[in-house]
């Protein structure tokens, strides 16, 4: 998927920085026509000035960078301030392109962020789009992205963790890292603990290769504040510190229908407004995961779907029957457990496609708030 | 100066260009790279050219993206060795392939003595000859240095 850009045109280089650059513009040329990668390249290399772009639409419409900055506006519901640092970021890197072209120095800003936030608000998602944005404008090199939690960085036995954080910076290196659950890596009460190697490993690559890679770490909001302030040398080395917020009842309904969009499936009637109340009450009960939990909720739903159509193997299916989630699939559900008068507590068809896999019998509420709604 | 016209080891691709700059290394990298090719770091100091299989500095790097990871490895090699020959390998995973396709020196000792020509007589008048490092006499890790 993450190809490396086409073929480097003209085997120059008296740097690695215009290394960089040719590599960039032959990614750029690919998407473009011929014509324009020729243009492109030509602008790109430093120095020739000769078609340089001058305004900010001019680099725009090389990087092409609007249009996965616009991609990121339609896709991702809410998380508002998340895309006005996006978008900050980006403007900052489009004008650093223009100071470069105008032979002004531009210092390459550190790009390491920190992504917090609850469960399912979108971390990783717009960590991967991150990656796409940073490639398009030429900051990164390859635009791949490496997930990694603790394990991958951490090792079992003394010297096993240096050569491992190394071995994942070095794939990462020209993309990417991202460091999920990163709170992980610090363990307080043990204070033999490799985590501390692999942060000092981390911390001396992001400061000494910031042209290199971007590191991304993300966790939830208290843990991470804790993290960082066992770890303060980490802090300072991460500019940008982005807060997931929560995302409210209408974003995620939104969510929803784009999910069940992609999926080829939709609400039918009177199903959206059943949503709508699903995700009401969902929204007060423990462990609510955002976005994560619609996904699952609609899964379910899915899940009922399909056991109400096979549950009459006779009728001929229509693609509108197929696609169509019905209200009472939403409705079967056991955050409607017990207020819900209309649907009296639903058998969850005695195929066992209920909630979760909890094979608890009509639940007492007590265990209904508990384990059910784990997902 | 018959045994070493040049001065310098000249083995692998690139030998007799001059030194390759880091930027035209880590483009090399990079070729390997968008081939598949998993790289690797060599060293030694006895560069005797029946020596096949040099020390390797750290694993092969499989699954690299990026020229710059290598160049990572290869700046700490050169810190660790820097009076020792250093050469970049890169692996061709391919099945039927399997095996070293790229090959290029990216660090030399400040002198190279080359090798000397040893003569044996054996039955009568006939000669045997084989090659000898200048420095092969002395320890290893001993060798190149100033």
């Amino acid at each position: 998927m993450y190809n490396i850009p086409g073929s480097v045109s003209a085997p120059s280089p008296t740097s690695v920085g215009e290394g960089r650059g040719e590599g960039r513009s032959a990614g750029e040329g690919s998407v473009t026509s011929p014509a324009s990668a020729g243009e492109v390249a030509r602008s790109a290399g430093e120095g020739s000035g000769v078609k340089a772009a001058r305004t900010v639409a001019e680099v725009m419409a090389q990087s092409q960078a609007g249009s996965v900055l616009d991609e990121l506006d339609r896709e991702l519901v809410g998380l508002a301030p998340v895309k006005a640092r996006i978008r900050d970021i980006a403007a900052l890197l489009v004008i650093d392109r223009l100071r470069m072209n105008q032979g002004l120095q531009a210092q390459t800003p550190s790009l390491h962020m920190s992504f917090t936030g609850n469960p399912g608000t979108g971390k990783t998602t717009v960590a991967l789009r991150m990656a796409q944005i940073l490639h398009r404008l030429g900051y990164i090199r390859k635009g791949h992205l490496i997930a990694v939690t603790r394990d991958d960085l951490v090792g079992q036995y003394v010297g096993h963790t240096a050569p491992k954080t190394r071995e994942v910076l070095k794939k990462a290196m020209g993309g990417v890292l991202f460091i999920d659950e990163a709170y992980y890596l610090y363990r307080p009460d043990n204070e033999r603990d490799y985590g501390q190697e692999a942060i000092e490993i981390l911390m001396q690559v992001m400061e000494n290769n910031r042209d290199d890679l971007v590191v991304i770490l993300a966790g939830y909001g208290d843990r991470m504040e804790t993290f960082f302030q066992s770890n303060p040398g980490m802090r300072s080395r991460i500019a940008h510190h982005l807060e997931f917020p929560d995302f409210a009842e209408t974003e995620l309904l939104r969510i929803s229908e784009m999910m069940l969009t992609q999926q080829n499936y939709r609400f039918g009637p009177g199903a959206r407004d059943v949503f709508e109340q699903y995700i009401h009450q969902r929204i007060r009960q423990p462990q609510f995961a955002n976005a994560r939990s619609v996904r699952n909720a609609l899964d379910r739903a899915r899940l009922r779907q399909a056991s109400r159509l096979f549950a009459s193997p006779d009728k001929e299916l229509t693609v509108e029957d197929l696609t169509t989630i019905e209200p009472a699939d939403i409705r079967a559900s056991r955050v409607f457990g017990s207020p819900s008068p209309q649907s009296p507590s639903p058998q969850p068809s005695p195929t066992g496609v209920g909630e979760g896999a909890e094979p608890s019998p009509p639940p007492s509420p007590a265990e209904a708030g508990e384990g059910v709604y784990k997902e | 100066m018959m045994t070493n016209p040049t001065g310098r080891l000249t083995q692998g691709q690139f030998s007799f260009l001059p030194d390759l700059t880091d930027a035209e290394i880590a483009l090399q990298i990079e070729y390997g790279l968008k081939k598949g090719y998993a790289w690797s770091i060599e060293y030694t100091d006895d560069p005797h050219p029946r020596n096949t299989y040099w020390e390797m500095f750290g694993n092969p790097m499989f699954d690299l993206n990026d020229a710059a990871g290598v160049m990572l490895e290869l700046k700490s090699c050169r810190g660790t060795f820097p009076n020792h020959y250093i050469r970049l390998v890169a692996f061709d995973s391919t099945r039927g392939v399997e095996t070293i396709v790229m090959s290029f020196i990216v660090n030399r000792p400040p002198t190279e003595s080359g090798f000397g020509l040893v003569r044996q007589e054996v039955n009568g008048r006939s000669m045997r000859y084989t090659i000898r490092g200048y420095e092969a006499d002395r320890a290893e890790g001993e060798r190149y240095k100033k």
